[in-house]
């Protein structure tokens, strides 16, 4: 067993944490942290399309977007960042840059996983809502947005922590297409000193774990401030 | 786009189409070790969560937390980089005989999915009323062999729903062990693309094979719920 040797993590620190920023482009945990960020806000808008058209009783909403979030759940994401990585400079006809290929991969990913909880964030508020909103003369869309909405998006905060916390984790696999994030960073620097890997993965582990732990124990006391209220 | 032209016949014969089923095989394999691995490991580490002695049961507790709240790329290349520095020489040397790419990137899909697996065991136990526990205990059983004998056999048969679709996110999940050369079916995807330039060809093979993997799961599922489930919450 050999002694450890941290000192490649304080040598470094600046690196993992900011990248090359300000002199260059941002990388490590900050591109990690910037990336979980626009693709949560992005994913939270397509779980919400999508999840709407899930439960309107309109065909040609409703099976368009059963055929998205089944066939999305069923892939690894990995799948979905090759498939964004040809696909898009296909489509567009130009090279799309690696940051927004990841960024459209986790939102398109994400978004499924995110509609099933405002699917259930909308069943979960009682029917007399929908059919009270509607008797008071308000037109479906109105009822869904003024009434139903509001109550249910309350309910499905806790989930959401949650699933910002999967996509802090799954933003490691930027990784793949060459986004300097932190487990890139962390290659990187394990590929120029060689002898340190256990030291350098321990550390990024550590530091997703702090950021991880911190969103989900947020996200416990959220659910039992609201079980409480109910009780009430 | 429209310049692209397809052509199925790189992927439906001949070598490229060799590839790609030993990679839907090297995915198959991977997965069925890996669960049946974390089925063990998980059943033991949900065991020691329930335990009523405080040092196994906050072990338990920081394996499941930390698990699960670091990404498994990670993971993966702690076990194959880093993995060396604490594991003693004799196993390093018989893993690097042998192929050690497929046993890191068993070690670190085990480990990992081994804690979703018993949080699912442990919620299955928690819905079993807490009854049998008591009258296991007042007919003589010790704790472990009402567990083994009472609670742990009736909790499996509802967590067996959930455990089959921790194989699907395992199946899904093992297309990381690419990232450390393990020639699963995505990493041969990979292949042909860079070998033929037929990335679409390549890529839907590839999502075929894990969307006839995931429909078979939910399939498998349902026949389940329906058949087994159903007569357990008649009763």
């Amino acid at each position: 067993m050999a002694a450890f040797d941290f000192s490649v993590i304080t040598n470094n620190i600046v690196y993992f944490m900011i990248g090359r920023y300000p002199q260059g482009p941002l990388g490590g945990l900050g591109l990690t942290i910037y990336l979980a960020v626009v693709s949560c806000v992005l994913s939270f808008f397509g779980g919400l399309i999508l999840g709407l058209m899930n439960v309107s009783h309109r065909w040609y909403l409703k099976y368009p977007s059963k055929i998205v979030i089944h066939l999305v759940r069923g892939l690894p994401l990995l799948m979905v960042i090759f498939w964004m990585y040809f696909l898009l400079p296909a489509l567009l006809g130009k090279t799309v840059p690696e940051t927004t290929t990841v960024i459209m991969a986790l939102t398109i990913f994400t978004s499924a996983y995110m509609s099933q909880i405002v699917k259930a964030g909308i069943q979960g508020v009682p029917r007399g809502q929908m059919e009270a909103a509607l008797a008071t003369g308000l037109k479906p869309w109105q009822a869904m947005l003024y009434i139903i909405l509001p109550q249910g998006l309350r309910n499905m905060i806790p989930s959401f922590v949650n699933q910002f916390v999967s996509m802090i984790k799954d933003t490691s696999l930027a990784f793949i297409v060459g986004v300097s994030e932190l487990t890139h960073v962390a290659t990187q620097i394990n590929n120029r000193t060689m002898a340190y890997p256990f030291e350098i993965f321990t550390f990024i582990a550590v530091v997703y774990f702090i950021i991880c732990y911190a969103f989900i124990s947020f996200s416990r006391y959220l659910e039992k401030r609201s079980a409480w209220k109910k009780s009430i | 786009m429209l310049k692209y032209q397809f052509d199925w016949g790189v992927i439906t014969s001949g070598k490229y189409f060799e590839w790609l089923v030993s990679g839907v095989k090297v995915t198959l394999q991977l997965s069925s070790i890996s669960i049946l691995l974390s089925f063990i490991l998980g059943l033991l580490i949900a065991v020691m969560r329930m335990s009523n002695f405080k040092p196994i049961r906050w072990f338990a507790v920081a394996y499941l937390e930390f698990f699960r709240n670091t990404p498994l790329l990670v993971q993966i290349f702690f076990w194959y980089f880093g993995s060396y520095k604490i594991l003693p020489e004799g196993i390093n040397n018989w893993l690097n005989e042998h192929n050690f790419e497929f046993a890191s990137a068993v070690i670190a899909l085990t480990i990992y999915t081994s804690a979703f697996i018993a949080e699912d065991i442990r919620s299955g136990v928690l819905s079993i009323p807490k009854e049998q526990m008591e009258a296991a205990r007042s007919s003589g059983f010790s704790y472990l062999s009402s567990m083994r004998y009472i609670i742990l056999p009736e909790a499996i048969r509802l967590t067996v729903p959930p455990l089959i679709g921790q194989f699907l996110n395992l199946a899904k999940n093992s297309s990381l062990a690419m990232t450390i050369g393990v020639a699963e079916i995505t990493y041969q995807a990979r292949q042909v693309e860079s070998y033929t330039f037929k990335g679409f060809e390549a890529f839907t093979a590839a999502t075929l094979v894990y969307l006839s993997l995931s429909l078979l799961i939910t399939f498998i599922v349902n026949e389940y719920d329906k058949r087994y489930l159903k007569i357990i919450k008649e009763q």
